[in-house]
């Protein structure tokens, strides 16, 4: 592996996929394969984003399955993009983590290269590019849909994105889902949004939409109490991404299997 | 037609390394030193916005002086290498001494098989897990790489600093007197710098998997008080 220097008309400049190209070391070409791969590869299912008043919260269940079979019961399908911003995934697992870490490559190669970090914007233009380039793939089933959520400095407040297959981008104001069991999700956001909401009560009512998915969609995982396994669930705001500890998403839990029992009601 | 003049190997080569050292003893230094917390860069930099020191990698930081353009083509080199690697094997393989040897193959083949040979110096830091693991590569415009646990001076009337840096060096010391030595042995006794002449950054263990900082306006400014 040689230093990679380039002359100035064949310079990547700050694109880590440019530079991945001009190394040989290019994503594979999948036209030639047979139609649809995805009963075979493991897919990675609900994750969600809300806006409260201090950022954005994400968060995803930790269930991959593939067909009727539940093939992993703790993935991860929340990642910080770089400091200030997260994605999520949901879509066939594989291709979609190798979609993460190449673009938190990317993120972080402009940043070292530029020495400035991308706008908020650009970050989620950059997914929208990647996504586009994947189409070929997602036509033959293997799909990846991503949520992008980040923190904004110029405009200071949370901001979240979600795509589509072909690349699409599109900005939504309070809350976001994807996944199989996005129906069930959102409608649980949609009761309990309220605006101006502090970033607790946010991680409260994901962890119910999640709960809620669960409870209607196989392929969504519920909170498993015997192994302590708990949805991820993230917090970004001026002070950058944070992963929470499985124990505040454990008390979050508990107090809404409480509530729902009538336990805690009265 | 002419016969070309004959000129020595041992004048051509002593013909390239003065030029390439009259550019870079034109130029401001800097200084990397390793103290209690990592690695310490600090280079005399009036400008704000076209850096000599930059991070590489998660541990790995680098610093030019003498011709910006061929410094930061080698520091852009720097970083894509890391990013490859780091992509096609694991973060933890990514090392500054297979770097700093790139660098070394690739300015000794500039110094003799070019038209002229790059007038830089770098530096290359690397932070390890423990103090022990602290190093830096110090690389001449002809290729020559030495490797050092305590400090090193690029640039600019780099003996004088280094016979000043000596006598002040301490690995124990904090970040506050670290940054106090650097920037006193870089100034002299003549001259006093202030926190706009100069570009600071460390790879610290506390700040966790990308430890590169810069420390620059009032973080800078309380630092030098």
């Amino acid at each position: 592996m040689g230093l990679p220097l380039f002359l100035p008309n064949d310079d990547p400049g700050p694109s880590f996929l440019g530079l991945l190209e001009r190394s040989g070391k290019g994503l594979v070409d999948p036209t030639d394969w047979p139609p649809s791969g995805s009963g075979l590869t493991p897919h990675g299912t609900t994750v969600v984003a809300v806006r409260h008043r201090d950022g954005v919260v994400m968060a995803g269940d930790r269930r991959a399955t593939s067909g009727n079979l539940i093939s992993h019961r703790s993935i991860e399908k929340v990642f910080p993009a770089d400091h200030h911003s997260g994605v999520a995934i949901s879509g066939s697992a594989g291709v979609a983590m190798e979609m993460v870490r190449l673009f938190q490559l990317q993120l972080e190669h402009y940043e070292k290269v530029e020495g400035k970090a991308l706008s908020l914007d650009g970050k989620a233009n950059q997914l929208s590019q990647m996504l586009r380039s994947h189409l070929p793939m997602a036509m033959q089933g293997l799909v990846v849909i991503p949520l992008f959520a980040g923190y904004d400095h110029r405009q200071g407040l949370g901001r979240l994105f979600q795509f589509d297959a072909t690349g699409g981008r599109y900005e939504e104001r309070d809350h976001a889902a994807t996944g199989s069991g996005s129906l069930h999700a959102s409608t649980v956001i949609k009761l309990r949004y309220k605006d101006h909401m502090s970033e607790d009560q946010a991680v409260d009512v994901v962890v119910e939409a999640l709960f809620q998915a669960a409870d209607e969609d196989s392929a969504t995982g519920g909170p498993d109490l015997i192994r302590g396994i708990y949805p991820v669930v993230a917090s970004i705001t001026a002070s950058g991404f944070e992963r929470l500890a499985d124990g505040r998403v454990a008390d979050s839990t508990t107090a809404l299997v409480e509530s729902l029992t009538g336990g805690g009601s009265d | 037609m002419g016969m070309p003049m004959y000129v020595s190997p041992e004048q051509l080569m002593k013909d390239r390394a003065d030029f390439a050292r009259k550019g870079i003893a034109r130029g401001r230094a800097a200084v990397g030193a390793t103290y209690s917390d990592g690695v310490l860069f600090v280079a005399e930099n009036p400008s704000n916005t076209l850096r000599k020191v930059s991070e590489i990698y998660d541990q790995i930081g680098f610093v030019g002086v003498g011709r910006y353009n061929e410094f930061d083509g080698l520091r852009k080199g720097g970083v894509r290498h890391a990013d490859l690697k780091g992509y096609t094997y694991s973060r933890e393989d990514v090392d500054a001494r297979s770097l700093a040897n790139l660098y070394a193959e690739y300015l000794g083949q500039h110094f003799t098989h070019e038209q002229k040979p790059m007038e830089i110096e770098l530096l290359v830091g690397e932070m390890g897990e423990d103090p022990e693991g602290d190093q830096l590569f110090h690389l001449l415009y002809d290729g020559t790489v030495m490797d050092m646990s305590t400090f090193a001076v690029i640039g600019g009337e780099a003996d004088a600093i280094r016979a000043r840096m000596e006598a002040a060096w301490d690995r124990t010391a904090p970040l506050a007197s670290a940054v106090g030595h650097a920037v006193s042995a870089l100034a002299g006794p003549e001259r006093s710098l202030v926190s706009d002449d100069l570009e600071v950054a460390v790879l610290a263990r506390s700040n966790g998997r990308r430890a590169f900082r810069r420390i620059e306006g009032n973080g800078l400014d309380d630092l030098l008080s």
